[in-house]
């Protein structure tokens, strides 16, 4: 499913290089639950951004279900985020003029699914966190908890082969932090493919297989 | 992605930002508005000087004299003898014009005082309000009879009928026997603003010998150009330089008035395009301001799927809609200007156009593209991973 190949993340500042990804290899077969665990630093979200195809590598190959990211045009780019990933990010990301159910909708839009089923599967999707009611409220008007379920619930409402958290639990009490961590618990019983980069030990534990990343290099936990 | 989705999207952010989507549209209302009413009021003008010269009947020569010479001076007899030598001329009304002080109780006036014949209120296409018209026998007898216009009888006799009372002019008395319909609302310095008198009265009590105007009239309009020829020929003979006088026909006016009119359009129609494109640059502006506000917004919408197409054309739907809506409001404004305020000044008729309020609408449109496009590409070359750092 996902094979990096010796990635390299190269940034310039000034006359310095930083290495933020130096020789990462990393396989990541369907069906997994891998947890990314670094200090802040360390270069997790430049792995996320690379794993996610918002970013490519400066070296390296890149397979993602056997195809190539390499070359790509941002549209393309674009599409394989649209078809293949969904994304969860620490400060939820929501579009605050949209009500919670429009957010769902949104990928569903740039795939130019059709209206009606839109609403369907966003409710389907929203039903799945748990979040079958509030659906026409604005994020402001939810907690943080239920702002990260209609954010996850717009990484599922395509279903994507690939779910990539990015701290989903960063800015979320402990309480609140173990039911999304629950949900991400049930995708993946349910098939998905997840994907957790977390600096919480605590949060990776609970993922199925730990990578621990440090000053760019990929170390595996067994 | 889905134009009807991109349009409510783009009515929400209109929506959520009233107070600037207002001001930005005020720049495309007061251009939109300009060009209806700049259009409207060219077009009005132009239409109420071209009524007036179709008025005065398409087989009309008015001739003017320019020379001042001493010695080549035209005559009534002279032009009496215009008149019997073509059987292509059939009137011809001398005049002279002169401005004075016009009496009458307490209540003075400076106005032109015209001399002229019986002919002269029908070629210039006029018409009596009350009285009578200046008559041939008035002239051979020097009868003191003057006929007023409608500002005179507004002014001087406070817009009572002046039929029957007198009217001072350089110190002689003047019995006022016909007061002229209004043709141009009374106005100030228009052709309402005049006193005339017999053309014989008129020399004597102006001081002038000469004529230095006469309006011809020729038999009908398809010998005009004949006639007009013989009225230059005769008055060659007389002056031996076709620079010491003018002759025109009704046409000649017409066609200079279409000059004229087209002239008047372009440069208002040029200045009302300008301010259209500075509520363009107010779009832009306003736009570029919205894109950087929104970037966080941009780099959500790339990185769950959307392609620079999609970003490019929910910002250039947002400005097209603020063009479009300020638009709208512009042409209501300027209909509702040209109705209730240049209509009332009276003077003029405004003329409403669908051509140039189309083309109004068009350019704002237009304006809303070019101007958005700029700052929608701007958003849709963002990059997700930048855009979604920023705060
Ligand atoms: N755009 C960038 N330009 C320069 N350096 C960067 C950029 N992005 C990340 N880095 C550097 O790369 C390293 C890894 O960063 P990052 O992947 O954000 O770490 P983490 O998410 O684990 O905190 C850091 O040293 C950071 O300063
Ligand atoms: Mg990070």
């Amino acid at each position: 499913m996902i094979d990096l190949k010796n990635i390299y993340k190269i940034y310039k500042l000034g006359e310095n290089e930083v290495f933020a990804l130096n020789d990462v290899s990393l396989h990541i077969d369907r069906h997994e639950f891998v947890s990314i665990i670094g200090p802040s630093g360390s270069g997790k979200s430049t792995l996320m951004n690379i794993l996610g195809c918002l970013d490519v590598p400066s070296k390296g190959t890149y397979t993602l279900d056997g195809k190539l990211v390499a070359g790509k045009t941002d549209d393309e780019l674009a599409e394989i985020r649209n078809n293949m990933i969904g994304f969860v990010f620490q400060g939820f990301n929501l579009l605050p003029k949209l009500s919670a159910i429009e957010n769902v909708e949104l990928p569903l839009i740039y795939k130019n699914v059709p209206a009606a089923e839109r609403r369907k599967l966003a409710k389907e999707a929203l039903e799945k966190v748990g979040l079958g009611e509030r659906i026409n409220h604005k994020p402001t008007e939810l907690s943080g908890g239920q702002q990260q379920r209609v954010a996850i619930a717009r990484a599922l409402v395509t279903n994507p082969p690939i779910i990539l958290g990015d701290e989903p639990t960063g800015n979320l009490d402990s309480k609140v932090g173990k039911e999304v961590m629950d949900i991400f618990k049930d995708l993946h019983a349910q098939g998905n493919t997840i994907i957790l980069i977390t600096h919480d030990s605590d949060v990776a534990a609970q993922a199925k297989r730990i990578v621990r990343i440090q000053d760019g290099k990929l170390y595996e936990e067994s | 992605m889905n134009f009807l989705f991109a349009y409510k999207m783009a009515i929400k952010s209109i929506w959520g930002n009233k107070t600037r989507s207002a001001l930005t549209m005020l720049g495309v209302i007061i251009g939109v508005m300009a060009v209806i009413v700049a259009v409207g009021f060219a077009q009005g003008s132009m239409q109420t000087v071209t009524n007036r010269i179709e008025g005065m009947g398409s087989n009309l020569i008015t001739c003017m004299i320019l020379s001042t010479s001493e010695s080549k001076q035209l005559t009534l007899k002279d032009l009496e003898s215009l008149e019997q030598s073509s059987q292509y001329i059939t009137k011809i009304s001398p005049y002279i014009l002169k401005q004075s002080n016009v009496k009458y109780e307490t209540n003075t006036k400076s106005t032109r005082i015209f001399g002229t014949d019986e002919n002269y209120l029908e070629m210039e296409g006029m018409k009596l309000e009350s009285g009578r018209f200046i008559s041939a026998l008035d002239i051979e007898k020097n009868d003191k009879v003057a006929v007023v216009g409608a500002t005179i009888k507004n002014k001087l006799y406070d817009d009572e009928d002046p039929v029957g009372k007198y009217i001072k002019i350089n110190g002689t008395k003047f019995l006022v026997i016909g007061c002229v319909e209004s043709v141009a609302n009374g106005m100030e310095g228009t052709n309402d603003d005049m006193v005339m008198l017999p053309i014989s009265v008129a020399q004597r009590t102006l001081k002038i010998t000469n004529v230095t105007m006469f309006l011809a009239e020729a038999r009908d309009g398809d010998v005009i150009d004949i006639a007009t020829q013989k009225v230059k020929d005769f008055l060659f003979d007389i002056y031996r330089d076709n620079d010491q006088y003018v002759v025109i026909t009704q046409e000649a006016m017409l066609s200079v008035m279409g000059d004229i009119s087209g002239i008047m359009m372009l440069i208002l129609g040029s200045i009302a395009t300008i301010s259209l494109v500075v509520g363009g640059i107010g779009i832009m502006n306003i736009m570029l301001v919205s894109v950087s506000e929104r970037t966080r917004e941009i780099g959500i919408r790339k990185a769950i799927g959307a392609k620079r197409r999609d970003i490019m054309i929910q910002f250039l739907i947002e400005s097209l809609l603020l063009t479009g809506i300020g638009g709208i409001i512009g042409i209501i404004l300027g209909l509702l200007a040209i109705k209730y305020i240049i209509g009332n000044i009276g003077l003029i008729q405004p003329v409403y156009s669908l051509p140039w309020t189309i083309a109004a609408f068009s350019i704002s449109l237009t304006i809303g593209i070019t101007f958005g496009l700029f700052p929608a590409y701007k958003a849709a070359k963002l990059n997700p991973i930048e855009a979604l750092r920023n705060e």
